[in-house]
């Protein structure tokens, strides 16, 4: 229990002062510029719009200036500001297969329609520090082909899916309006629209173990890359004031479709299932074990007793968002004065009591 | 560069709410100055909730928000939207003014050839450049022979 105290009032605002002069750091550096940060730290700002669920570029990279590079404290800045705005709408589903490729791997298929496009990836690097980017100045130059990528490249399982081999992943019956966590309580079981919502915001850390704990044996599954998507997207709408769907603009989104070999149970034959990853900006590791995640939260569907962490849909949404999981172990730090007391007090009588019958019996 | 009469409001739309307010007073510097508008509702800054389907082509979800911006203007007889991602007022302003005159066929020609026109031909080249670059990183697989065959 949390009891409300008051003073410190002149602490509270000389530490705001103490952290404004800490976070600038040394004043003979220069400022970082949120510019900066969102051109140069990419990959932080995505897992920050991802976790804070709202995208918004320069938002996120001023969160994470504000918040001194802190990913959870920016994410919560973003959460906060959201909670300030309007909702003018949903937008259309997003058409994944209409991307802007920027990079486009395959795993399984190694011939696939469109090619395999590598894109910007850390994956073929040394791990080798680079020193020359201690010194500013670094110009680079990629190279360009003589033309551009095919404009639609097909979503790789859905050429598998052709064969009907693998899981099909349609549109429910009325295509509803999905559930909103940020609306509705979270009931159990929760639907999937309700899971895909709660990992796309969850916390890449969490997930990332979740998934890796699935790929050891926690969770009966062996996932493959089936595909991986990385580009820019159009986002629709259709205003209610026009009636008919205007494009308002693109954001980054990286797909991550993961296929699982299944032997089959007494309601679903032999096949290969699906786990699906859609997340903000360039994050491929969160869009993977969110695929891998959302694969074994399909357990009780697909007939398979759910025994490991992964597989259990209240221990993983409840505890993937690092909003709320931060919230909750970080208010630990504020007063708990009376409640503590009230604790010594018991402890104090537990000892009394458990030790006064021993000086009965030694006289 | 495409002639203009192809282009349908969803076009202008769709490149205005993709261009940056700079570009777009750039465009309308060298431009006799335009009618005055009146704001019907000014430039505000809200959320839509962006949504998904698993699997790319299951059942929709909401992936998380996103800002927009949105404004509304007249000019004259003609309503003027726009709406547009992130945070920019002044862009969306200029984009609902020019919502408005686009729609005044005796404005409209020479508006999409010095404003719209420009603005798909940029739109465009960066995009080509970009998928170019990703381009140039695409895998040419070739079978390895083995020597002692």
């Amino acid at each position: 229990m949390y009891l409300a105290v008051k003073g410190g009032e002149a602490a509270i605002d000389a530490t705001h002062q103490l952290l404004a002069e800490t976070r600038r750091g040394d004043p003979t550096v220069p400022e970082v510029s949120v510019t900066q940060i969102k051109e140069q730290m990419a990959l932080l700002v995505a897992r920050v719009m991802n976790e804070g669920a709202l995208y918004d570029e320069n938002l996120a990279a001023l969160a994470l200036k504000q918040a001194q590079g802190d990913v959870i404290e920016a994410a919560f800045l973003l959460r906060a500001y959201r909670t300030t705005l309007p909702r003018f709408g949903s937008s259309l589903p997003l058409d994944t297969t209409a991307m802007a490729i920027r990079r486009r791997i395959s795993a399984t298929f190694k011939d696939l329609p469109g090619g395999q496009v590598l894109g910007s990836t850390y994956d073929y690097t040394h791990r080798l520090f680079d020193f020359a980017l201690t010194n500013s100045g670094n110009e680079a130059q990629a190279v360009t082909a003589p033309e551009p990528l095919d404009a639609v490249m097909p979503r790789v399982l859905d050429i598998l899916g052709d064969e009907g081999l693998i899981e099909r992943e349609e549109p429910r019956d009325s295509d509803a309006i999905p559930e909103d966590i940020t609306r509705d309580t979270t009931t159990f079981p929760a639907g999937r629209a309700v899971r895909l919502q709660s990992l796309s915001r969850g916390d890449e850390g969490f997930l990332l173990g979740l998934a890796y704990s699935v790929q050891r044996g926690y969770g009966h599954n062996h996932p493959f890359a089936g595909e991986i998507r990385l580009g820019e997207i159009r986002v629709c709408l259709t205003p209610e004031e026009l009636g008919f769907e205007i494009d308002i603009g693109d954001i980054t989104i990286t797909e991550c479709q993961m296929i699982t070999q299944f032997t089959g149970s007494k309601a679903v034959p032999p096949q290969f299932t699906r786990g699906y990853g859609l997340v903000f900006g360039h994050n491929e590791r969160k869009a993977m074990s969110m695929a891998v995640v959302d694969r074994a939260l399909k357990a009780a569907e697909l007939g398979e007793t759910p025994t490991f962490p992964a597989q259990q849909q209240e221990f993983v949404l409840y505890h993937c968002d690092n909003v709320e999981a931060a919230g909750f172990l970080e208010h630990l730090k504020l007063p708990h004065y009376v409640d503590f007391q009230g604790e010594l007090e018991l402890v104090r009588r537990m000892r009394a009591e458990n030790s006064a019958p021993t000086k009965v019996e030694t006289p | 560069m495409e002639p203009s009469r192809t282009y349908q409001r969803k076009d202008w739309m769709r490149l205005l709410a993709r261009a940056k307010a700079s570009d777009i007073a750039a465009l309308l510097r060298d431009l006799p100055p335009l009618p005055t508008d009146a704001l019907v509702r000014p430039a505000e800054t809200g959320t839509i909730m962006v949504e998904g389907r698993a699997g790319g082509s299951g059942a929709r979800f909401n992936l998380g928000e996103a800002t927009v911006t949105r404004c509304v203007v007249r000019v004259g007889e003609h309503l003027g939207f726009s709406y547009a991602l992130g945070r920019d007022r002044e862009q969306a302003h200029l984009a609902a003014k020019l919502d408005a005159l686009l729609q005044d066929e005796s404005r409209r020609e020479a508006l999409l050839e010095a404003v719209i026109a420009p603005l798909a031909e940029a739109q465009k080249k960066a995009r080509e450049l970009a998928s170019r670059k990703a381009a140039a990183t695409k895998v040419d697989f070739f079978t390895l022979v083995r020597g002692d065959e």
